[in-house]
């Protein structure tokens, strides 16, 4: 039974802002108790702490944590999260975003987000449809799964959103569920501790609308299927050769070190003056 | 030095706006290029890093608004430049703007529309997208200018005033007044008065984010500075925080509104020459005015007595100046680069004994004196 532990009231605008507007059974909390304990973990000043998110389910998360919060239009976290980290790359700037604010609405941005490899935190709570609208398909919807939009099946393929950021050039690329707690943890705090663009999937249950559109029971029987539908990246390395799997892959895909685009654009200044201070 | 200051100089359009967004401290720019006001973006890639000032072309013009409110949260004045179809998908961010009483300044050089239209030629078609374009009720402030002195001084004048009423500002040159070259001589630089918000000075735990001072324009803190606040675009109270609660919901839209109409006095900003003589006036702005002035000149010399009353700010729009100067005249000549916009403004604030005659031109030229002329000529 997960407790809240007492520091992580700190983080909470506990006697503000409660009772959340969560479903039960909802996997956004889990992810938000993950966030808060990486960032403890990390020391972070709270003051110099931008938690940025668009429209949906996930989007709401910031009204509930005592930082700077810049809850946004649909799609557009990172756009406006991109303009508090240049005004002041001093800033630590997380973005929480659902799959369809993400990777639909938000596709445009996040790739040239990674692209530019901008300081910034992308968490990605995926539940494979749109929770707030009344649960329609989103980009991440398995194909022929049931929504109220696709009520005879999903017909289009969906994102693999680690392989996508990966393509756009993402620092980190990670993937953990919220049934895996101390794997998310442990993802949260790497991925936030990284100079450049990090992106973290996390797959979290929607027994509201996804799970009982599909039949996939209640929130312990959404936990389980992500407990048993999942492998780590050991367990995939331990396979046999040839050996084919249809789980889904849980670890840290990409981790490389290249300059933020934070770095280059104080580069470019500084060589713009010399360039000035040469011609005169 | 990048603003020439009080020196003399051929200078475009687009370039005294990117000078003027310099004078009044533009700390970050984020645009999409999009003609006719890529100079505008084009010159501060160029200037702004000389001076640690942050630049970005974003993926398009929707992230582009977006990271102007963002980096204005984080302290740093914004602007961003664009043009009929950029201004469209900015409409989103403009409403955010409006709603979370963040400052920005958004340039569009008018282009003809609607869609692509006439991408390289002028029209005035935004008008009424500047006051009502995103959705709800919201203030706004517009400044329309009609030469390059003006573009310079005008850019100034919106970040102040965006700043002074915590609210976006849009300037709207039209692509005749954006790409014209005129010798200009620059302000030294202390007679160029600069405003910033002042940032709050109470303790952290009394501070509130929209607090109704007795201007309805608050102090705003800034992210980083020890005041932790939450900015969203649902309708908030006055700590930021969401609420559907009747009397909050009412405050709240009352205070946006009268914030701009208690001060209409420091807003409004309107040029008449000739009027008291006159029975027939020409209501013009932009590039039209300068059209205008050629034209009451023609007409003097034919004996004819005309005047021309042109507002420099086009929203909020001189209700009270436009009613008392020109319900008592006999005929109100507007002619617009598009095919009737203000017009409509100009018959709501007069008496039915005044005739508003059109005068249109959609083909992307410039409406010129002698045909302001031939339609006075006509109406008299």
């Amino acid at each position: 039974m997960p407790t809240v532990l007492p520091y992580e009231y700190k983080y909470l605008r506990a006697k503000k802002r409660f009772p959340h507007v969560w479903c039960p059974g909802c996997g956004i909390g889990i992810v938000l108790g993950s966030i808060i304990r990486s960032v403890h973990a990390l020391q972070w000043d709270l003051d110099d702490i931008v938690m940025v998110s668009g429209i949906g389910c996930t989007s709401r998360m910031p009204v509930y944590v005592d930082f700077n919060t810049l809850h946004t239009t649909h799609g557009r976290s990172l756009a406006f999260g991109t303009g508090v980290k240049m005004a002041n790359p001093d800033l630590n700037v997380m973005a929480v975003m659902g799959d369809g604010d993400a990777l639909a609405i938000g596709g445009n941005h996040i790739i040239h987000a990674a692209r530019r490899n901008i300081d910034i935190t992308a968490i990605i709570v995926n539940n494979n449809n749109y929770g707030m609208t009344g649960g329609q398909f989103s980009p991440t919807t398995p194909a022929g799964a049931r929504t109220s939009t696709t009520p005879y099946g999903m017909i289009e393929p969906s994102f693999d959103v680690c392989k996508l950021m990966e393509g756009a050039g993402a620092t980190f690329v990670a993937r953990g569920t919220v049934y895996h707690v101390t794997e998310l943890d442990n993802i949260l705090l790497k991925a936030f501790r990284k100079n450049g663009f990090s992106v973290v999937e996390v797959l979290a249950p929607c027994p509201t609308n996804f799970g009982r559109a599909n039949r996939q029971g209640g929130p312990v029987e959404m936990m389980k299927l992500l407990k048993n539908n999942t492998i780590n990246l050991s367990q995939l390395k331990a396979m046999k050769e040839g050996e084919a799997t249809d789980k889904i892959v849980r670890g840290i895909f990409v981790d490389r070190d290249v300059p933020s685009y934070d770095e280059r654009y104080r580069e470019l200044c500084e060589q713009a003056k010399k360039a000035a201070e040469a011609a005169k | 030095m990048i603003v020439p200051w009080g020196e003399t100089r051929l200078v475009q359009g687009n370039e005294a706006v990117a000078l003027g967004a310099i004078a009044a401290g533009i700390g970050f720019f984020a645009g999409y290029p999009i003609t006719p006001s890529t100079e505008i973006a084009e010159l501060l890639a160029r200037y702004m890093p000389l001076k640690d000032k942050k630049w970005i072309q974003m993926e398009d013009e929707i992230a582009s608004i977006s990271a102007l409110i963002g980096a204005r949260l984080a302290g740093s004045k914004s602007m961003t430049a664009t043009s009929g179809p950029g201004f469209s998908l900015m409409q989103e961010g403009i409403g955010y703007a409006c709603m979370t009483e963040v400052p920005l300044v958004l340039v569009n050089v008018m282009r003809a529309g609607p869609s692509t239209g006439l991408p390289t030629q002028a029209a005035q078609g935004d008008v009424m997208q500047s006051r009502w374009g995103t959705h709800g009720d919201h203030p706004v402030i517009v400044l329309a200018p009609s030469n390059v002195m003006e573009c310079f001084e005008l850019t100034v004048r919106a970040f102040n005033l965006s700043e002074i009423f915590r609210n976006p500002v849009i300037l709207m040159p039209d692509e005749i007044i954006g790409h014209m070259r005129e010798r200009i001589t620059f302000p030294l630089r202390e007679d160029v008065h600069v405003e910033k918000i002042p940032v709050p000075d109470v303790p952290v735990e009394w501070y509130e984010h929209y607090h109704e001072s007795a201007s309805y324009v608050s102090p705003m803190a800034i992210f980083g500075s020890g005041y932790r606040f939450h900015v969203t675009g649902l309708t908030h109270d006055k700590q930021g925080f969401p609420t559907r609660k009747e009397n909050e919901v009412i405050a709240k839209m009352e205070r946006l509104k009268y914030k701009i109409t208690r001060r209409l006095s420091e807003l409004e900003d309107v040029r008449m020459h000739g009027m008291e003589d006159s029975r027939v006036v020409i209501f013009a702005y932009g590039s039209v005015y300068r059209s205008a002035l050629a034209a009451q000149a023609i007409l003097r010399k034919r004996k004819k007595r005309v005047g021309v009353f042109r507002p420099v700010t086009l929203w909020p729009f001189p209700d009270r100046t436009v009613k008392e100067n020109l319900d008592s005249k006999e005929v109100v000549l507007v002619p617009e680069l598009n095919q009737g916009q203000m017009i409509h403004e100009v018959e709501r604030m007069t008496a039915d004994a005044v005739r508003v005659v059109p005068l249109h031109r959609v083909d992307g030229y410039e409406i010129t004196p002698e045909e302001i002329v031939n339609a006075v000529m006509e109406v008299v």
